[in-house]
């Protein structure tokens, strides 16, 4: 027996995770602590050893200066965090629309097969073509919206030139692929609900919403976690429907967390700052990775 | 069946309810085909206001032809295509030994690296945007295809990971036990019995990374500069600033940035719906 033969068993996984083990590292879990560190700091991005013209060293170290900034003397930070509750809060009704869609195409009748592939197909459309459609749907002049509007003999209403209406109108093209990605989810979940407990629902005199509630929903409870967690991470990274239909304005009032520190980083070179942003972001998505991590190792150890 | 069959109800309620699909699927499409019978509208009819009537005159050919000759729209779709193919190729294999590793081997770390990447995989971009950017600068691959690739698959390898390795665990340890009993080496386990058994979890996993990479858009602006390596999607974005009014071209360069997923999903539909929704039904 040769040396491999004998240690297979305990060498195997370590030789069979280390490429992505080490991958992983370098550009997931390492920028993560040197981003942490970075935020301590005041950095234009340039050679850390050198000089700015004013005298001032690239790279300093200033302690919690950054956040310090960002809480007391940064009013756009205020209203990038309010903006990301109302992502937040507004995304999640994808999940109730999506249910209600999903119910509605799940009847067997000719055809069926490709109606509801065409709900499903906004999904796979990227961020920037669904942007590009709203901005034009939007537009008070030449856009669908104002013809609709005028047709009803109404004003067109600027919804992504208005500081008030502008995150509204980001949030309502996201959930064009966002209410396609929850009806797919709960239409598979329809077909695992179980048609005896359905019968017995019925035997009982429950229907419409009533067994929707007390019979089926509970059912559907895996997709309706799935929907939560992915639709909740997806609005705390919203970054490409607002860099790409307002870019944050007008005046910086449907900036996210995640593009005030895009921004920041590479447009107005305050690294450490965006860093800083990036960090209190970082820990407002740590809540819901403990969570989702708490959840499944419970279970896992309920298969045990 | 919830709700109750249709085919239960009347006539009536019958021909109501497919109406009712109709309509619905049509507001639903709208915006889509407005871009498309604009992707063909000469750029008269589009300055005349016209978004709803089919077009008299159509230019369609003149239009995608002008948005890849002008446009550049061919380069970048081939950027896109050089960057995603080799990240789905590669994930899929890094992940696979690693999923395979993380099921059926015993050792100390496992669930602690298995968390590691579970918790990767949620982690806000942004949080890694200056680190990564300065990785790139500092290994010579910022700009380049090949420092996206690598970027995309480390991220990707979390997800996947995640999938295949709960995938792996549900295959019958038993059929593992026999291969080392019998002297397979763990090489040739993952090479002949796991890889054909998962071979439905990487066509699901394709073509999800394959859209995911697809319609990346954050990090090519963040890692790239200039035409030469930019992918479709900001590709777009900057065409989009250059046509301004020209909605009939950006039309047609927006049908083309969007149709390879689209097209995809079509055809593996069941792939893409299994990759979609695993674990979103009790098992």
């Amino acid at each position: 027996m040769t040396f491999w033969e004998r240690n297979q068993l305990k060498l195997a996984p370590f030789l069979f995770l280390a490429p992505a083990i080490l991958i992983f590292l370098i550009y997931v879990i390492y920028p993560i602590f040197d981003s942490i560190w970075v935020s301590f700091h005041e950095w234009n991005g340039m050679d850390k050893e050198g000089t700015r013209g004013n005298g001032n060293p690239n790279w300093r170290w200033v302690g919690l200066n950054n956040y310090i900034t960002l809480f007391t003397d940064d009013e756009e930070f205020y209203v990038s965090l309010f903006n990301n509750v109302r992502w937040l809060i507004f995304s999640l009704l994808a999940i109730p629309i999506g249910l209600m869609l999903a119910l509605f195409v799940n009847q067997k009748i000719l055809g069926m097969r490709y109606i509801k592939s065409l709900f499903y197909f906004p999904f796979v459309i990227n961020a920037v073509v669904i942007g590009v459609i709203f901005t034009w749907f939007y537009n008070p002049k030449y856009g669908a919206l104002a013809y609709v509007l005028g047709f009803f003999g109404l004003d067109p209403v600027p919804f992504l030139a208005d500081e008030n209406l502008a995150t509204y109108g980001i949030i309502i093209a996201s959930f064009f692929p966002g209410i396609a990605y929850t009806m797919i989810l709960y239409i598979t979940g329809l077909t695992g609900v179980s048609r005896e407990m359905i019968e017995a629902g019925r035997i009982d005199g429950a229907s419409g919403f009533t067994m929707l509630w007390n019979v089926v929903l509970p059912q559907l409870k895996p997709a309706t976690l799935i929907a939560i967690v992915v639709t909740i991470v997806g609005a705390l990274r919203s970054f490409d429907l607002i860099a790409v239909m307002t870019a944050g304005g007008p005046w910086g009032s449907s900036e996210v967390l995640a593009y005030k520190m895009y921004q920041e980083s590479l447009f107005n070179y305050r690294m450490g700052y965006g860093a800083a942003i990036a960090t209190i972001l970082f820990l407002i998505m740590d809540i819901y990775i403990a969570w989702f991590l708490y959840r499944l190792f419970k279970n896992e150890r309920s298969e045990k | 069946m919830f709700p109750t069959p249709i085919q239960n109800y009347s006539l009536k309620v019958n021909i109501g309810y497919r109406l009712l699909l109709l309509f619905t699927l049509i507001i639903w499409l709208l915006p889509l085909v407005a871009v498309m019978l604009t992707s063909m509208r000469t750029f008269d009819d589009v300055l005349a206001g016209n978004y709803w009537t089919f077009p008299k005159e159509t230019a369609t050919i003149a239009n995608y032809t002008a948005v890849f000759e002008g446009g550049k729209m061919g380069r970048f779709f081939l950027n896109s295509l050089i960057i995603t193919l080799p990240t789905v190729i590669g994930t899929l294999f890094l992940s696979s030994l690693a999923g395979y590793s993380l099921a059926m081997h015993r050792f100390k770390l496992n669930l602690l690296v298995f968390a590691m990447f579970i918790a990767g995989n949620f982690v806000p971009y942004q949080i890694l945007m200056i680190p990564v950017r300065n990785i790139s600068i500092d290994m010579g691959v910022y700009n380049t295809h090949i420092g996206l690739i690598i970027f995309h698959i480390a991220f990707q390898t979390g997800f996947c990971t995640f999938f295949l390795r709960n995938f792996i665990k549900e295959l019958p340890f038993e059929l593992i036990e026999a291969a080392r009993a019998d002297g397979a080496t763990e090489w040739t386990i993952y090479r002949k019995i796991i890889l054909p058994l998962i071979v439905p979890a990487l066509a699901a996993l394709g073509v999800l990374e394959f859209t995911f990479i697809w319609n990346d858009y954050f990090w090519a602006l963040v890692l790239t500069q200039g035409d030469t390596v930019k992918p479709i999607t900001v590709g777009l974005d900057v065409l989009r600033g250059q046509w301004t009014t020209s909605w009939n071209l950006v039309s047609a360069g927006s049908v083309v940035a969007a149709l390879p997923p689209v097209i995809m999903f079509f055809i593996l539909q069941k792939q893409f719906i299994q990759g979609l929704t695993f674990g979103a039904v009790k098992g």
